[in-house]
């Protein structure tokens, strides 16, 4: 492993019954990488996201974060170690105020570490982090219930948490998906942000044009496995990957 | 001229600011009003009500105690079908400890509470795990289990129980600590719930995941809330062992379970009030219909549909809602 490797996927496999998951895919991220995932629906990005935050036990294969290894391990130590990530399925904590959900995060013991054991003013500091994601800040958006958000604001909401965090890798679960192109367009500069500051970022997409804008490297999978590895526009002329996405004619 | 009708919150400035409520005693009296009265209340019914009716108002108390012991737990995302099994075993140390070792309630009352919170949390540690329905059929089961145990084994007094346990004193100083007790653990879990401790729990309600992937360990967590609520229920269960002098294997009876689920569905869950006004409701009202005879039961259910159909949300969503709101016709130019 270079000094530059931050995490390393060693033939990661995730069986659900029959299914091949995710079936042998490796894969190395070098510190403030903005590396991209994508593939069609159902071919296990969001399987390979729970198999590096500790949200799914592999079946085989192993992940090191930083020289260490820890494959199988617990979401909320991977969390604290300095990977967070966002969900797909977005779910906020309904009950609470828009900014409120980033408390959750903000007291973490990750949190108490980073800030020397103290954890000073929990509500300004969520108060401008959801400035940062694009929240207008003295608006009743912020104070309002989460449950009653638009969309757009929820995935706002689940970047916002990932960064409370001070994370190292930003795992990102289509961030984009059910966004508008203005919304996408508001969101790329605060994710450029995150690059700027040294973050690492995993960004499994499926809004490929504004993916392949940041993304440094891609890799694709499809049915499990990764069929193809390089930078956005050599991978999307692989007639693999062709096939995959646009689908193929020889095959039968 | 037309009149259109508006509803109104009431100062949500002055509510979600204390040093700003402070400045007016208009504001104060507000605050206050829906905290103290209630208060007042239960003290001056205690004061006027005959020996029945006393004892009564404790029993109601501890039933509160174990609804908000549901509710607690329900906060922190566990839903428990078996108040039971904390009732029973803070019922049995309390108990045990009077009868074997001749100690007296005063001090078996809060050895059972932090006992009980132990044992139980001991006990459920393992199945912490398991979410929703499969939680709750454990905590069902196991209140069911341990009666059939003591029924085989015969331990504690076997299917007899053990009786002539020591009291605290007359009933009127049993009401005064259920009160009080009631109190207490009602405005503490209620400004816990509102501190960042709270907001924690109620994070691992909405979204245990997203909780974990901040980095925070939930079983830690929700160990502790499981610890809090059943501390609460097995105290409930040690104070009835002294009122009754007898504890026996009805402590882990269904109705220790379920009434305290039916007084959350009238009250409203999650504000640890409601499912104490719950059992304000149901337990004297259950008193009230025993004349009836074989009716009683049905007029129950009856009762207890209406309330949860009508208001759905809680009896206690709505007085507060009503209470923060006002309704007024302003005129409309058209
Ligand atoms: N928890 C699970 N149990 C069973 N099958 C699952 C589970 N999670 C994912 N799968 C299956 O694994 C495959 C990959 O799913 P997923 O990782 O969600 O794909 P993607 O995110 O690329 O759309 C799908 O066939 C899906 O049905
Ligand atoms: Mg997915």
């Amino acid at each position: 492993m270079s000094e530059k490797t931050i995490l390393q996927a060693q033939d990661l496999s995730k069986n659900f019954g029959g299914v091949k998951a995710v079936d042998g895919v490796s894969f190395s991220l070098r510190r403030n990488e903005v590396l991209g995932v994508i593939g069609p629906n159902g071919s296990g990005k969001t399987t390979l996201a729970n198999l590096i935050t500790g949200f799914v036990k592999p079946s085989r294969g192993k992940v090191i974060f930083d020289g260490k290894n820890i494959t199988g391990m617990a979401p909320y130590k991977v969390a604290d170690l300095g990977i967070a990530r966002s969900f797909q399925m977005v779910k906020p904590f309904y009950q609470l105020p828009a900014f409120k959900n980033l408390n959750v995060a903000l007291l973490s013991p990750r949190l108490r570490r980073l800030s020397g054991g103290r954890f000073g003013d929990r509500d300004a500091m969520a108060k401008d982090l959801l400035e940062e994601v694009g929240f207008e800040r003295d608006s009743w958006v912020i104070t309002h219930q989460a449950a009653s958000l638009p969309h757009g604001y929820l995935k706002r909401l689940e970047l916002a948490k990932c960064m409370a965090l001070q994370p190292e890798i930003i795992v990102l679960d289509e961030l984009f998906s059910g966004l508008s192109l203005a919304e996408v367009a508001s969101m790329v500069p605060v994710i450029e942000k995150l690059v700027a500051q040294g973050k690492t970022l995993v960004m499994i997409e499926h809004r490929l044009k504004e993916l392949f804008r940041i993304a440094d490297r891609v890799i694709v999978l499809n049915f499990g496995q990764k069929i193809a590895e390089g930078v956005p526009a050599e991978v999307m002329e692989d007639p693999q990957v062709r096939g995959a996405y646009l689908g193929s004619e020889a095959e039968e | 001229m037309a009149q259109r009708k508006e509803r109104i919150d009431r100062g949500i400035k002055v509510r979600s600011d204390d040093v700003f409520a402070l400045t007016s005693w208009r504001e104060m009296a507000y605050l206050a009003f829906p905290r103290v009265v209630p208060v007042v209340l239960l003290f001056l019914l205690g004061a006027v009500a005959s020996i029945y009716w006393e004892r009564v108002l404790v029993t109601t108390c501890m039933f509160a105690l174990l609804a908000i012991s549901w509710d607690i737990l329900a906060s922190a995302g566990m839903v428990s079908l078996g108040q039971a099994l904390f009732f029973g075993v803070g019922a049995y140390i309390a108990g045990t400890l009077n009868h074997y070792f001749g100690i007296s309630p005063w001090l078996t009352i809060p050895i059972a509470t932090l006992g009980g919170g132990v044992v139980c949390t001991l006990v459920l540690l393992p199945v912490l795990r398991l979410r929703g329905i499969y939680f709750a059929m454990v905590t069902m089961i196991l209140p069911l289990m341990i009666e059939r145990v003591i029924e085989a084994t015969k331990i504690f007094g076997g299917t007899e129980g053990i009786s002539g346990l020591n009291t605290l004193g007359n009933v009127h100083t049993e009401f005064l600590v259920a009160a009080v007790m009631v109190w207490v653990v009602l405005f503490s879990f209620r400004r816990m719930m509102s501190t960042d401790y709270g907001l924690l729990l109620k994070g691992i309600n909405d979204n245990d995941r997203a909780v974990m992937s901040a980095g925070m360990n939930i079983y830690y967590y929700k160990a502790q809330a499981l610890f809090l609520s059943s501390a609460v229920g097995a105290f409930a269960g040690a104070f009835m062992t002294h009122a009754y002098q007898f504890v026996g294997m009805p402590v882990f009876a269904l109705d220790y379970s379920i009434i305290p689920i039916a007084s959350v569905a009238v009250g409203g869950a999650g504000t640890l009030a409601g499912p104490m006004l719950g059992s304000f409701i149901l337990v004297p009202l259950s008193e009230l219909l025993r004349g009836l005879g074989g009716l009683r039961v049905v007029i129950y259910a009856v009762i207890l549909v209406v309330c949860t159909v009508g208001l759905p949300e809680g009896i206690f969503h709505y007085l507060s809602r009503k209470y923060n709101q006002f309704e007024r016709w302003v005129k409309v130019e058209r």
